[in-house]
């Protein structure tokens, strides 16, 4: 079922939650009933018209929306190929895609009643998020993240730190964003009455995929509208990276149904798909069950989690969103890995040639418009999601690069 | 249909008492010291055996249990190799029921079908997976109940009256009841909450109950023991194991008395907790 081409790519998921064989609610039994909760909760708000006045008035005046989309015309005539805008989410409050989402869930949390808010971390972009909506919205608010990520994603540990978010620096496992998102679990499961889990990305049980997905789409239809209006027409690609894949997703979600628009999701190969060290889920996983979906995994023959590896700590997951799996099984999404390496050259190239430094996440986006461009017409537009800031990753960078 | 489960859980309520239901975790400290253990808990007074399958993401338990999966995965256990342990304490046990418990991922890569038909050769009478509630009954349940084996699900103190039902439909051998809203080794539950929990699962069920999460000792046994028809102890058998080891979680000459010596010590905090009003 999952292999043939549906009348729409933009339907899914089904009531139980699958896009195709990916997807579900593969979650323990104590949390069934507060996930069952949120499925009702989230698709009351959905039709609310109240509720998505709130977003809006939110996303413009607090997160700054719409971001722009920026014609890179130095980059452009340094590739000389395609047309290349960037789509600013790194200008979004707070430096990232990551409030489109979170500013959805804490409003659906303050509808629910919830008091507390649990969320996990990766690079700290989605922490730094759920903590700045919490001190807003005066919530409660405990952060997992993995020990390893905690020491390279300094300063965004400070900055959640500052807004009053309590930081758990998770020891099990490979020490990040899985172990995170495990033990955010165990919180969830623990505290259920009062809890509410703000899943960063469109993994997690149904309906987490689909809701982040839905809270994310504004970067895809404001991509809509921003290139009518400077082009007159729909762009020819997107590009995008893709840990859980969140800010690809939401801009790829409104164009999936136009069938001339390219649509790549850059995963992370770290040192080299071949070299075993690398996130690259689809390229180098297979189908397989974690936190609460059905979806490509990194794992052993027995079925046992590997670890992920990439320079970029938020694309550092052994996961994807089911999303994705199906997006790629049927074909619509190309998926395709950029190294630490090219990550790292884009993310220089990037801040010489344009002065905006990327994160290191959207870095292996660009990454890959610098192999794709040069060999596509001048009259070709290509939108890279540029999702993140660099800021918190100067330090890592540096290390790399062998001191500022 | 009668399996071991109906049959032990039959035989200690004709006794007047709960069953005890013991779980250790698959190929920890080594596969074969955990074989050892395995073979020497019925005669300490185990009446079930859980085996757990090592799971590098074990979403539902606690630091004890984490940790003694990630031993048991670093001593090279596999599903495979659970499967030989249940095979090896068959050739001298037939009637001591062995439940395999653990996450979907490991089983789902060895393949469902394939799974069923070793785990039931082997010897197997019963699976938990912890992350396979009823909305996916179809992944292994259905076919599990096909295969003959029981699928025994978990409900918990947020599975209301409404959602039992649905909880119960599929489920066979015995109702495993999660004490506290939380991950295994958990706070000792409140009693008088868990007795009217039991009470309140019966009403929809004619299976057995068990509970578990927060069973530490033959004290808390006891307890549960008065109400429940068997009582599950893990993490305390776990850390028995844990305390046992040396300084680099090699098992030692203790490793498998310190299991025993627990598990006879609880076995008679359930033997003294005759049911009253049975």
């Amino acid at each position: 079922m999952n292999a043939q081409n549906p009348n729409s790519f933009r339907n899914g998921p089904d009531e139980t939650g699958h896009f195709g064989m990916f997807g579900g609610r593969f979650v323990a039994e104590t949390l069934m009933p507060l996930i069952l909760q949120l499925d009702e909760a989230y698709k009351a708000a959905k039709v609310d018209p109240e509720f998505q006045a709130e977003m809006a008035s939110y996303l413009a005046h607090y997160v700054g929306r719409p971001s722009p989309l920026y014609f890179a015309e130095r980059l452009t005539e340094h590739l000389g190929g395609a047309k290349i805008y960037l789509k600013r989410d790194e200008l979004n409050h707070t430096g990232a895609h990551k409030v489109n989402n979170v500013l959805g869930q804490i409003l659906l949390a303050r509808r629910m009643g919830k008091k507390r808010i649990i969320a996990e971390t990766g690079a700290g972009q989605h922490g730094v998020a759920t903590a700045t909506l919490c001190a807003r919205f005066g919530l409660q608010c405990v952060v997992y993240m993995g020990a390893v990520d905690v020491e390279r994603q300094k300063p965004n540990v400070f900055r959640m730190k500052m807004l009053g978010t309590e930081i758990v620096p998770v020891q099990s496992g490979t020490k990040t964003l899985k172990d995170a998102m495990n033990e955010a679990l165990r919180d969830w499961v623990t505290n259920v009455a009062d809890t509410f889990y703000c899943i960063g990305t469109v993994a997690g049980p149904h309906p987490y995929p689909a809701m982040v997905r839905d809270f994310q789409s504004v970067i895809g239809r404001e991509t809509r509208e921003q290139m009518m209006e400077r082009e007159g027409r729909l762009p020819d690609s997107l590009v995008a990276c893709i840990g859980g894949g969140s800010n690809a997703i939401g801009l790829f979600h409104p164009f999936l149904d136009d069938k001339d628009v390219e649509i790549y999701g850059v995963e992370a190969a770290g040192h080299g798909v071949s070299s075993g060290l690398h996130a690259a889920s689809l390229t180098g996983g297979r189908p397989g069950v974690l936190h609460g979906n059905r979806t490509y995994l990194l794992m052993n023959e027995d079925g046992q989690i590997t670890d992920a590896h990439s320079i970029s700590a938020g694309l550092d997951y052994p996961g994807i969103g089911p999303e994705h799996s199906w997006l790629h099984d049927v074909g619509r999404v190309k998926y395709i890995s950029a190294t630490d390496q090219e990550a790292l050259a884009a993310f220089q190239l990037l801040s010489k040639l344009e002065g905006i430094i990327p994160a290191l996440e959207p870095a292996h986006a660009v990454a890959k418009v610098l192999e794709l461009a040069p060999k596509l017409p001048k009259n070709h537009l290509m939108v890279v999601n540029l999702c993140g800031r660099g800021d918190k990753d100067i330090f890592t960078v540096a290390e790399h690069l062998g001191g500022l | 249909m009668t399996t071991r489960i109906d049959t032990r859980f039959a035989a200690c309520a004709a006794e007047g008492r709960a069953a005890l239901v013991t779980f250790i975790m698959g190929g920890d400290p080594d596969p074969e010291t955990s074989l050892a253990i395995v073979k020497a808990l019925p005669k300490a007074g185990a009446d079930l055996i859980e085996i757990g399958m090592p799971f590098t993401d074990p979403m539902a338990d606690g630091p004890a249990i984490q940790a003694a999966g990630v031993r048991a995965l670093a001593a090279g256990m596999s599903l495979k190799k659970t499967l030989s342990t249940v095979t090896e304490f068959r050739k001298s046990d037939d009637a001591t029921p062995i439940i395999l418990m653990g996450y979907y991922n490991p089983i789902y890569i060895y393949g469902v079908d394939q799974f069923l038909v070793d785990a039931k050769a082997a010897g197997v009478d019963g699976l938990i997976v912890v992350d396979l509630p009823p909305e996916e009954d179809s992944e292994l349940c259905k076919p599990a109940l096909a295969a003959g084996l029981n699928f025994i699900r978990l409900a918990t103190p947020t599975t209301d009256d409404k959602r039992l039902p649905k909880v119960l439909q599929n489920t066979s051998g015995f109702v495993y009841y999660v004490s506290v809203t939380g991950i295994t080794g958990s706070a000792i539950p409140d009693y008088s909450k868990v007795n009217s929990a039991v009470a309140r699962i019966k009403n929809h069920t004619t299976l057995p109950v068990a509970v578990g999460f927060g069973v530490k000792s033959a004290e808390t046994a006891e307890q549960i023991a008065q109400g429940a028809d068997g009582v599950v102890v893990g993490t305390a058998l776990v850390e028995a194991v844990r305390t046992s080891l040396d300084a680099d979680n090699k098992a030692t000459a203790k490793t498998v008395e310190a299991v025993t010596a627990l598990v006879e010590d609880i076995a008679a905090g359930v033997r003294r907790a005759r049911k009253q009003a049975a």
